[in-house]
Order: structure tokens, then sequence, then C-alpha cells
């Protein structure tokens, strides 16, 4: 049931890619200034967008993990951030190689973006390795999701925080449209659909792939004619794992074995 | 509430009395990193920017050790077990927690600032003083409620004192921004003013906004 659309979805975002990348090199025009190398601002500015949009959405489903403690928004959560710290290196490096092409150094604290993005990234690098010094599983979940949702509030304000404390006001080519030629500002909605597209079946293959290992745990343990134990020996993990045929049914039960 | 936090917050004093586990430590940890601090710089006397980053930075690493050890004992000898049996709101745990760290980081600072005004200041702190209270008692309210609830966060973990600085310095960040830039002004060796306005709305935004978000949070970690 979880690899249900996977084969739509993954065909949509080759579709959207392949779209986004011919717009990027065939049809949006060069530009004047930079030349060739502003194209990679089709690949960072969505790569930073989804990244701190999946940073948010982990948070919100931090929250629905705590208000109805059903482990599988704990997976959704933690494969939301999984995914975004990923796009967040593609961002940090995409940004640091633009900056070494456009200024001439690869890492520029004039850009409050880029500093901004870099206190976040920093403060989600200790999202695994917190899960991973706890070890009972239902803790686990329960720490990750306050820190997901302080780290997800967060986000905004250091964001506020930091463009505040920029020296100078930074001539804004990132991030809005309204001051882009109409050529360019398609192709960039695009690549930006195109990103989230992308995010959206890692997440989704992520989460099917967790679900359908569990599943398969479940299966041999029943075909081996073990007890069906949900502590024993279970890896020491930073990512949750759900227990053996967790679906809706015995969700309950086997929360209350806990 | 205000009975219980009452209580806690004459524990944790009492203990911090009897044991002096912390604020000694963050004191002489600030005086020695000012030394550390001339050394490294080769400057005997600092004004403006460069004093009031050392300042801020000083008294934000002395701020971590506290945090570090502030639900310590807590965890290793049974004081959550006891205060979860105690028909009582958890909440008053946090403010309790919060009042204690804030005490700590006001005698810390009680230390610290005449120690900085002595060893590095160029400038004559006088003058500076009243808008100096001001700001880091703004900096000091956001400190403490980021410290406790990072500390809960990772005091139950099996890395607590790393996760602890980890955790914290990124989420301390925008209070060094506006700390430091509210300061330097203050510290500055010809014509020192009044900091930016703005600096201290930032402040005091920042604590208002993880004061709400550790007050919604801190009971989902304090369950068993």
């Amino acid at each position: 049931m979880y690899g249900k659309g996977l084969r739509a979805l993954s065909i949509a975002t080759v579709a959207a890619m392949a779209l986004a990348l011919s717009l990027v090199f065939f049809y949006a025009p060069l530009d004047a200034e930079q030349g060739f190398l502003q194209k990679i601002f089709y690949l960072h500015v969505p790569l930073a967008i989804v990244a701190l949009c999946g940073f948010v959405l982990g948070a919100l489903l931090a929250i629905a993990h705590l208000r109805t403690r059903d482990p599988r928004w704990d997976m959704r959560s933690y494969v939301a951030i999984h995914m975004s710290l990923i796009f967040g290196v593609g961002a940090l490096i995409t940004g640091s190689i633009w900056a070494k092409g456009s200024w001439g150094h690869w890492w520029v604290w004039s850009e409050p973006t880029l500093v901004s993005f870099l206190i976040v990234f920093l403060l989600y690098a200790t999202y695994q390795p917190l899960r991973f010094a706890i070890e009972d599983p239902e803790r686990q979940a329960r720490y990750a999701s306050v820190f997901a949702i302080t780290a997800g509030a967060f986000v905004p304000l250091n964001f506020m925080a930091v463009r505040l404390a920029s020296a100078y006001v930074h001539p804004r080519v990132l991030g809005s449209t309204s001051n882009l030629p109409g050529p360019m500002a398609l192709t960039f909605l695009v690549s930006l659909a195109a990103m989230a597209l992308l995010y959206a079946t890692l997440c989704k293959f992520e989460l099917t792939a967790k679900h359908t290992r569990a599943q398969l745990r479940a299966l041999r343990r029943r075909l081996l004619g073990e007890i069906p134990d949900t502590q024993a020996r279970r890896p020491r993990s930073a990512a949750p794992t759900l227990q053996p045929g967790a679906t809706v049914g015995t969700q309950a039960a086997s929360r209350t074995a806990l | 509430m205000s009975r219980t936090v009452a209580a806690l917050l004459r524990k944790e004093l009492l203990v911090e009395l009897r044991t002096l586990e912390s604020v000694p430590a963050m004191s002489l940890f600030a005086v020695t990193t000012f030394v550390v601090f001339h050394f490294a710089l080769n400057r005997s006397v600092v004004d403006g920017d460069l004093a009031a980053g050392i300042l801020w930075v000083t008294l934000l690493f002395a701020a971590i050790l506290g945090v570090n050890r502030l639900f310590v004992a807590d965890a290793d000898q049974g004081g959550f077990d006891a205060f979860l049996l105690a028909p009582v709101d958890r909440t008053a745990m946090l403010v309790a927690k919060v009042i204690t760290l804030l005490a700590y980081l006001v005698v810390l600072e009680l230390v610290a600032v005449p120690a900085f005004a002595l060893l590095l200041l160029g400038p004559s702190i006088g003058d500076a003083l009243p808008d100096l209270i001001g700001v880091l008692a703004l900096g000091d309210l956001g400190v403490a409620v980021i410290g406790t609830l990072v500390a809960a966060l990772a005091v139950r973990t099996r890395a607590r004192d790393l996760l602890g600085p980890l955790l914290g310095l990124p989420l301390l960040v925008p209070i060094v921004i506006g700390g430091a830039r509210a300061t330097s002004p203050l510290l500055a060796s010809v014509h020192p003013t009044a900091p930016a306005a703005r600096w201290l709305l930032t402040l005091g935004l920042y604590d208002l906004v993880f004061g709400l978000i550790a007050y919604a949070l801190f009971d989902f970690l304090l369950e068993d």
C-alpha cells in the first residue's frame, strides 16, 4: 500500500526534471553580467527553498506525532528532515560554487541567505546524533519531535535575525521572481516544481523502503515461527524503525505492548 | 503553580549553594577565557566590535557550562521521578529551571563584566553600564530559556555533554547577533552611543518566541 503511486510520481519527476533542464539550457537567456554561470541559479535556489520547506514540513509532521503519538508521523518527520539535510548539502555546495564563480570566494559572509542557511544546516546536523544517542524508541521519537518543532520554528527566526545583521542590503537577485525577466522566471518556477517533485519522490521511496523492510521482517519472523517480540535484537539506529506489522489495527496493540 | 515554582527554585538554589557545582566554575571559566583572549589576540585593550564579541562569546561559553550541568542531578539522582510523582503542573519545572539558570547568569556577569572591564576593556565602562545591563538582561533571558530547553533535551541521552553545546550554539546565534551588535556601540572608544532599538527588539522578540516554544514543548520531555 505504501508503494502506491510511486511509479506515477517517479515518471512525473523525471519528466519535470527533463523539462526543467531543457528550459535551463535551451530556453532561458544568458545573464548579461554572469553569463553561463548564472544557470546554477536554477539548481541552487530550488534546492535551498525545497530544503527549507522540508525542514518546516518536518516540524509540522512532528506536531502531528506529538498530538497523535502515532510512530508513523515520526517516521514521516524523520524522512522529511533526512531528505532536507541531503538537499541542504547540495544547496551549500552549489551556493559555494556560485559564490566562487561570481564573487571570487568560496564563502561570502555578506550574503545573509547563505549564512542563515549554514546556521540552520548546522542545527539540523545534530538531529541524527540526538536520535542516535537515545535508545528507547518511544523516547527517541518524542525527543526528536520536540527538536524538530523547535528547529522548524528557528528557521524563519534565524533568517530574520541574520538578514537584519548584514551590514548593507545585498541586491536581491535570489529568491524573488518579481525582478526576473519572463523567460527566466518561467524557467525558475519549472525548476522549483521539478525539485519539489524530486523531494516528494525521494521521500516516498524512503518511506516505502522502510515499510517494506518492516513487513519483510515480520513475514520472516512468522515463517521461522519466532515470537513477534518488539524489542529484541533491535539494532541501535538514528532512523526510526516501524514495529513489525504496524498497520492501523495492530498499532494500538503494539503500543500498549510497549 | 507559583508555590511549586518557589519550592523547586528553593531546592535548586539550596543544592547549588551546598555543592557549588556550577556558578564558581562558570565564573572562573569566564575570567580564564579573558586571559586566553588577551594572549590569542595579542591585545592589551579592546573596544567596540572586538570587545562586544569577546564579552558575548565568553558569556555564551560560560553559560554552556551551566546548561550542561542544569539537569544532571535530576536525571542521575531521581529528581525527575520524584517530580513526576508529585501532582503538580510540569511547567513549574521549566519556570524554576529558567529562573535558576537566569540567577546563575546574573552571578556570572557580576564577576565576568567587572573582570572584563578590568582586564581587557579600553574605554571606561561607567557610562555604558545602564544600557549594558539592559542588553545583558535581554540576552540572559534568551540564553536561560533556550539553555533550559536544550539541557532537558540532551540530559537523558548517552552523549549529553556533547549534544548540549551542539544543539544550543546554533539556536543561540541570533542572541549573539543581537547582543553583540547592541553592545558594540556602547563599548566604542570614541563616541559611544546607545544601542540601536532594532537589536533590543530582536532580542526581546526572540526571547518571547522561544519562551512560548519552550512552554509548549517542555511537557513532552518529561513523560517517563
